[in-house]
């Protein structure tokens, strides 16, 4: 078991210097930073200094090698734009994304699974067709558009949410919480449902396929020979088996939840890390950029670990090897 | 039982009283534009919004009122006492946030501050050869030529407390190769009308009014301003009442926005010029070398192309009506800036198109426009429309539109033959295009200069204009080489930026041409 940790921490790490180094390669189509960073009235010598200070004129080897030392030492410099502590601005906006994901995954959860549920026991009914058609909807319509639609209707014209920001904030130490106060969830609730609907169509369709699976296999007849009542074979034997794929995936996916977040937070101006990347992004600010990338990077690496080890633990087979 | 029930009356009439007391005591203005100031500190960053945000805070000696006519700031007045020396009597009384008081000491510091390597405003105080203190509340400034514009950059120049800044170690601007964040960045310690209470990098900045303000009495108790970078996001926020003023809404949206009672649009003609640049210095077109040769550096190509620009179709159709045809890169309001030079020539396809065949080009040549996507209003959309236009008198031009941190790397480093160029007039006086559009190219001076114009004599003019202290002698000049450079058609021209900013009508926010809020002007109207 160690062994296997140890392996896999190994190529934790191997994947986010290869993501930091492709990281860096691109960099350098994204423009120069220096224009950004110097008013009008500066003149080329002026911004050579700058280059010469910040290191941009190395070979981009020499860069990446610099960065990776650096963080090697925990240094994750300075922002180009705002002049900031690259660190401090994740830490302050850390919380926002994470909660974020966190409702917007709980939302899926909570939708997904009963409405995958109920399409699997009554395929033919009304409703369930109903599930079918919003949740291909859901699939369809690109993040942003669902976002504004959702802005429109509950902020602009209803008034019942705010129509962007995070408030009703309450500080446990340097972490930030919107979810202890009424307010913090009118801001919160908007955007994790925008951010929720691919995720929950995904687990819908994924319940409702795996439960009409497992409810045509041999055992769950003969449950039912046995005269067990139906609440009991549906939901002891016929959901508890087809969850474990489910769980899988749901667990991947959050992953990519905090990735997607980028365009719901630039919706709903959320003061997320995605944010955070979207502006770093038209300013060429390098250090944002590399250190939001590192993060994404290990979150996934640290993510498919848990689902390993949470393997092994399931099945026995894989712990044999 | 009736004096029980009377005084449960009066202690809600006292409690009602005391709640409407307090919501008419604290006047907020929230609002949002698409980005932030960069930092607090106020000579490190020559940027628009940076400005904006830090001149609520910190003062100049000279300033610009509503209408950008300078007046008198933390100096009650100035003179030249001779050609290369000015005289700046400070105004008395004034103090900082933190109670120190304002005197000539933290005016020479501020100015050294400016002109550190570090500063980006070292360009604006590059002529200051040293300060005298004569005394508490006056000071010498001694410029190594006659200066006459030395007053106009000063009002970019803010006055910081030297003891606040050597206490906090952030005596020169932060450096950029530094790897740590220096205290000026979220603190600030001006004379200004505002005072800041917190400030959180791209999220959230509010300001609290300076009771103490020399400049009298202020509407406005806060000032709470939100980046929201999504404009359908910005606009909603101020539709759904979230906010009281937008700086950049998208034209788009503003017919719309007129329709709703409880908003104002206002607009007035911005101090910015887009224009197109054709670099006629090169030997060769560097997006089609196999031509041979560079036709832009042939004026009746450039005339031809100036001529085949329906400008009017742009105003109409792209910028809905929300911009001002221009003859010249320079806008109304600026030193120099008249009427009949403001004139375009006409819009005439077929003068264009044998204009092209006597210079050799019947059949017109191919060329790549380059277009910043996301630096000026509809900038990309106006080159669609160049081009489409060029291609009626055979003229192929293929649109590279790029976002500005590539398009901009591209221009200065000389890798373009024909783009898209805004320029915005920081001192409002004819000489800040001419020394950086005009002037030929070198380390300091023309570096704006990609369309390689060269003239002798109109360098002559720029050193001659920048020395002038004969304001007529001066304004004949600046005359002079306007018309050269319409003669020349060394850029052609497109139109001038208006500016339109949205106030809840529970505001009056005076609109300035600058795109520059100033929040102590705000009056509450209801």
């Amino acid at each position: 078991m160690l062994k296997f940790l140890l392996q896999r921490i190994v190529q934790g790490i191997v994947v986010m210097l290869v993501v930091a180094f492709v990281a860096f390669c691109i960099f350098r189509f994204l423009g120069d930073p220096v224009n950004n960073m110097v008013g009008d009235s500066a003149t080329e010598e002026e911004k050579e200094q700058i280059r010469q200070q910040l290191g941009l004129d190395e070979p981009v080897a020499m860069q990446y090698l610099k960065f990776v030392s650096n963080i090697a030492q925990g240094e994750f410099g300075t922002s180009y734009r705002t002049r900031t502590s690259v660190i401090e601005q994740m830490k302050e906006r850390l919380p926002a994304t994470l909660e974020l994901s966190f409702i917007s995954g709980m939302l899926s959860i909570l939708l997904g699974i009963p409405m995958g549920i109920y399409s699997a026991l009554h395929p033919k009914s009304w409703l369930s067709k109903q599930f079918l058609v919003g949740s291909l909807m859901g699939i369809s319509i690109p993040t942003f558009l669902t976002g504004l639609l959702l802005i429109y209707l509950f902020s602009v014209v209803l008034g019942w949410f705010p129509s962007q920001g995070r408030g009703g904030l309450v500080e446990l130490g340097w972490w930030t919480t919107s979810l202890l106060t009424v307010k913090g969830w009118s801001y919160i609730i908007l955007p994790a449902l925008t951010l929720c609907i691919y995720q929950m169509t995904l687990i819908t369709r994924m319940v409702r396929a795996e439960m009409i699976e497992v409810m045509r296999t041999d055992y769950i007849k003969f449950a039912k020979a046995r005269g067990l009542p139906d609440r009991i074979v549906q939901y002891r034997h016929g959901l508890k088996n087809s969850l474990v794929p489910v769980i899988t995936i749901i667990g991947l996916q959050l992953g990519s939840v905090v990735a997607f977040s980028i365009i719901t937070e630039t919706v709903f101006n959320w003061p997320g890390l995605g944010q955070m990347f979207i502006q770093s992004i038209e300013f060429v600010d390098i250090p944002v950029m590399s250190a939001y990338l590192i993060f994404v990077g290990a979150f996934f690496v640290i993510l498919n670990l848990l689902v390993d080890i949470a393997y092994a633990f399931i099945d026995p087979r894989l712990r044999v090897h | 039982m009736i004096k029980l029930r009377s005084f449960i009356k009066g202690c809600i009439i006292i409690l009602i009283l005391a709640i409407s007391n307090y919501s008419i005591a604290e006047q907020v203005l929230r609002w949002s534009s698409a980005g932030d100031a960069l930092t607090m500190d106020p000579h490190a960053q020559n940027e628009t919004p940076t400005i904006n945000m830090n001149r609520q805070i910190y003062e100049t000696l000279v300033m610009r009122d509503v209408n950008l006519q300078m007046e008198p700031g933390l100096a009650e007045q100035w003179k030249a006492i001779n050609d290369t020396e000015w005289e700046f009597s400070l105004r008395k009384g004034v103090k900082f946030h933190d109670g120190a008081d304002f005197t000539a000491e933290d005016v020479k510091f501020s100015i050294k501050r400016a002109a550190a390597p570090s500063s980006d405003f070292k360009n604006y105080v590059a002529t200051i050869d040293n300060i005298t203190i004569v005394n508490d509340h006056t000071i010498r400034i001694k410029t190594k030529e006659p200066d006459p514009i030395l007053p106009s950059y000063l009002t970019f120049v803010f006055m910081m407390d030297k003891g606040w800044s050597e206490k906090h170690n952030v005596a020169v601007p932060q450096n950029y190769g530094s790897s740590e964040e220096t205290y000026a960045v979220r603190h600030t310690n001006g004379t200004g009308p505002f005072q800041l209470v917190e400030r959180k990098p791209d999220l959230k900045t509010i300001l609290k009014k300076n009771p103490t303000y020399w400049g009298g009495d202020i509407a406005l108790d806060k000032v709470i301003h939100t980046p929201i970078k999504s404009a359908p996001t910005r606009i909603a926020a101020l539709v759904s009442g979230e906010l009281d003023f937008v700086l950049d809404p998208p034209i788009q949206d503003l017919q719309r926005l007129k329709k709703d009672d409880s908003l104002n649009v206002v607009s007035i003609p911005q101090i910015r010029t887009i224009f197109l640049g054709m670099d006629q210095g090169s030997k060769v077109l560097r997006s089609n070398p196999s031509l041979g040769k560079n036709p832009l550096s042939d004026i009746r190509v450039r005339k031809a192309m100036y001529m085949a620009l329906d400008v009017t179709a742009i105003q109409q159709k792209i910028m809905r009506g929300l911009s001002v045809p221009a003859g010249m890169i320079t806008a109304p309001g600026v030193k120099g800036y008249t009427k009949s030079l403001d004139e375009r020539l006409p819009y005439d396809r077929k003068q264009a198109k044998s204009l092209l065949a006597e210079a050799g080009y019947p059949d017109g040549f191919t060329l790549r426009l380059d277009c910043p996507n996301n630096r000026y209003i509809n900038d990309e959309d106006i080159c669609q429309a160049v081009v489409s236009m060029l291609s009626r008198i055979g003229i192929k031009a293929t649109l590279n539109a790029q976002p500005k941190s590539i398009f901009f790397k591209s221009v200065t480093n000389s890798e373009s033959d024909f783009y898209l160029l805004g320029w915005g007039v920081a001192t409002l006086d004819s000489e800040y295009v001419f020394r950086y559009l005009l002037h030929s190219r070198s380390k300091d001076i023309g570096t704006w200069n990609h369309a390689n114009y060269s003239d002798p004599e109109v360098d002559q003019l720029i050193k001659d204009i920048q020395k002038e202290l004969d304001m007529n002698k001066r304004d004949h000049m600046i005359a002079q080489v306007w018309e050269k450079v319409r003669d020349n058609i060394t850029y052609l021209p497109l139109h001038h930026q208006v500016i339109n900013w949205v106030v809840s009508s529970k505001f009056d926010i005076p609109i300035r041409a600058s795109n520059e809020p100033l929040f102590k002007l705000v009056k509450v109207v209801r």
